[in-house]
């Protein structure tokens, strides 16, 4: 219990610290190091019913969060121009006291809601919340396109949260095809911002705006 | 059988990606197609056993769609294969801003392609939600490199934001799964798999609360895949930057899977006693869809935007359909087929017409029906198809909605819907009568059209003729049964 709540705090941090931090390599790090928390949360969550299905998932999501994550999106990044700086659509500290608020409404939310038998910990479902919300944050609120990827995976991250604190009994298969889908998310994702960064010289969505009406 | 319809496309679409050669990859792409329709059209004779203990299984509304998937990707793997003839290995020149660009190497097209439908099969023979979603998700990751085909900085935008917004949208749907697996845990003890008939036999020992939590994440997630407004917006820019055949196939096919997701949904909803709170969603979403769409195609400029606004009207008819129930769902399972066809047909066709006027834009295209005579006339008879003019299949299906909408005392819901088809027929006739009218310019090019230009489309335009005139029974049993599932008046 002890463990899988530092884990959870861990998470809240860096979610906090993600959106208050304007590098890019050091957010590719923050999520890595948030992948690699939850790669191991649970066998601390559900340590009386370990498997080996466990096992291997926990594996499974430590390397793919943890290593191939980070190391596609280094790639994908490689030649982008990092000295220019972008302004986000919503400044630092504006996003950072929107997350502060966001982290309480989850944990009030939480509070009222009518949770299933056995959950893991009271924390789980509130930093699960946390969690999407502070992924959908910064896929509106950053213009760089790696950064709404990583926010993409913070929301992903937040949804399986809420998965291992309530679901224990989602089956073998489904996980790994849910890992699978995340992982060629991420490696379109990644080539698809190796193209715009080719293309603009740089990798701001905000000069994706032609196709309108 | 089951694990043929998915695992053929799955293998076939991994070899393309190592032959050697355009002829063989071309070869594999109609044989592959040929295989899985003619495997399609055996399950309608021999239902196929459930496998993977009932989480792989064909239903009516499976078999419905996956017919449906499976024949139009065969019509459209023949435009394919004539239109890589045409594209292959060359640089093109845009025509909007006059820069070259290159287009992705065809093995990756084709590849990606056969991928595309193993991921749409596995999305329709699915029953257990994990999977289905698994599915969702695997059809827009396979289909994201086919719309980047042609690969310059707009085509970069639509496939950018069609990444995005479904990958957001479909992951809040794997929250819905959550949600309905909290819903289903408390009270069976344990808890029970997710497998459609499972939750359809416990549905009332669902807890209320979290089922609705879920319906309403589903809505929002598949929703957004079915290009139902609000939450259509990457659907007008991903299906004009595309190349035509894929615009046929993400139209005619992927919003039908979206679709069918939410059926399941639904089917839930209404065995647990939520059958109004899931209708109530359905028609208000068909309702916006209908009215954006008719904001959005008067006075519209690009007719492959067009076409992709009237698939949100489309889907926004289907949705209303399934909202009133009972006849008004049958209509609606009509017109998801109706609409399929027609309007593949439709983007067969603009791609036909792209390569002749090199232009999208409706001004640019003037005198159809003198520079491309057999382009020209199906041209028009997909207008009247999609418009629902008799005696075209969608004037049926519209007509059984709209007499659901008037049976049940939803007059409202009937007046603001033929209001605004009655805006979207304005918007429609004008652009394609000012395409089809009048003399060509003299740069415009008069080769005849080639085979693989008009049959395809033509064949699909007799398809709506026929299910206009005379729908044949096997197809409206299937019809019933699902319609029979989603509830309402009966």
């Amino acid at each position: 219990m002890l463990i899988t709540n530092l884990i959870l705090a861990l998470v809240v941090l860096t979610n906090l610290k993600l959106l208050g931090s304007s590098r890019l390599g050091a957010m590719i790090r923050i999520v890595a190091a948030q992948g690699v928390a939850l790669g191991i949360l649970p066998i601390f969550a559900h340590w009386q019913e370990f498997s080996l299905h466990f096992a291997l998932l926990a594996l499974g999501t430590i390397i793919i969060k943890g290593i191939v994550f980070p190391w596609l999106l280094f790639r994908a990044i490689r030649d982008a121009d990092f000295g220019r700086q972008i302004e986000p659509y919503v400044g630092y500290v504006a996003s950072l006291v929107a997350g502060v608020l966001a982290l309480g409404a989850s944990f009030w939310v939480c509070s009222r809601l009518e949770m299933p038998g056995e959950i893991a910990s009271p924390w789980m479902a509130p930093v699960a919340f946390f969690s999407i919300f502070a992924g959908l944050f910064l896929i509106v609120s950053r213009k760089r396109a790696a950064s709404q990827v990583l926010g993409f995976l913070v929301l992903e991250n937040g949804i399986y949260t809420f998965g291992i604190g309530v679901a224990v009994k989602t089956p073998f298969l489904v996980e790994i095809g849910v890992l699978l889908d995340v992982f060629v998310a991420v490696f379109v994702m990644g080539i698809a911002i190796f193209h715009i960064n080719r293309e603009f010289d740089h990798i701001n969505t905000d000069r994706l705006s032609q196709l309108k009406d | 059988m089951i694990f043929a319809l998915v695992l053929i496309p799955l293998l076939a679409g991994l070899l393309a990606f190592v032959l050697p050669t355009p002829a063989l990859r071309r070869g594999l792409l109609v044989g592959t197609a040929l295989v899985h329709s003619a495997l399609t059209a055996a399950c309608w004779k021999w239902t196929p056993a459930p496998a993977l203990g009932g989480w792989l299984g064909l239903d009516a509304a499976g078999l419905l769609f996956v017919s449906i998937t499976s024949g139009l990707f065969l019509v459209v793997s023949f435009y394919v294969v004539g239109y890589l003839g045409q594209e292959a290995n060359r640089h093109a020149e845009d025509f909007e801003e006059g820069f070259l660009f290159d287009n992705a190497p065809e093995a990756v097209f084709i590849g990606c392609l056969l991928l595309f439908l193993a991921a749409m099969t596995l999305v329709v023979v699915s029953q257990h939600f994990g999977l289905l979603w698994v599915g969702i998700e695997a059809t827009t990751l396979a289909s994201a490199p086919l719309i980047y085909f042609h690969r310059h900085h707009r085509s970069l935008e639509a496939t950018w934001k069609y990444l995005l917004i479904c990958s957001v949208g479909i992951a809040l749907a794997l929250l819905a799964n959550f949600f309905l697996g909290v819903a289903a845990t408390q009270t069976a003890g344990d808890g029970f798999p997710m497998v459609l008939s499972n939750l359809v036999a416990h549905a009332r020992e669902l807890q209320t609360p979290w089922l609705k939590a879920a319906c309403l994440l589903f809505f929002v997630g598949y929703g957004t895949k079915m290009g139902l407004a609000p939450l259509h917006t990457w659907l007008p820019d991903a299906h004009s930057e595309a190349p035509s055949a894929v615009s046929a196939l993400l139209s005619g096919a992927v919003l039908n899977c979206a679709f069918l997701g939410l059926i399941r949904v639904q089917q839930i909803c209404v065995a647990a006693g939520l059958g109004d709170f899931g209708r109530s969603v359905w028609i208000a979403l068909g309702l916006i869809s209908v009215v954006v769409s008719a904001v959005f195609i008067l006075g519209q400029t690009d007719y492959k935007r067009l076409l992709a606004y009237s698939s949100v009207e489309n889907m926004g008819i289907i949705a209303v359909g399934i909202g009133l129930g009972g006849v008004g769902a049958f209509g609606a399972m009509l017109q998801a087929v109706n609409h399929s066809l027609a309007k593949a047909m439709l983007f067969l066709l603009s791609g036909n017409i792209l390569t002749r006027y090199q232009s999208k834009s409706i001004a640019r295209v003037r005198g159809l029906l003198t520079a491309a005579p057999a382009t020209g006339l199906l041209w028009m008879a997909g207008f009247l198809a999609i418009t629902g003019m008799p005696p075209f299949g969608l004037f049926l299906s519209k007509f059984t909605i709209l007499k659901a909408a008037f049976d049940s005392n939803h007059l409202w819901i009937a007046v603001v819907l033929l209001a605004f088809l009655a805006v979207i027929f304005i918007g429609m006739t004008t652009a394609f009568l000012t395409m089809s009218q009048g003399e060509p310019e003299k740069t415009t090019s008069r080769i005849a059209d080639r085979w693989w230009q008009i049959l395809p489309p033509a064949l699909l335009g007799l398809l709506v003729l026929w299910l206009g005139i005379f729908v044949p029974d096997t197809l409206s049993n299937v019809l019933h049964q699902i319609a029979s599932t989603l509830g309402g008046a009966q």
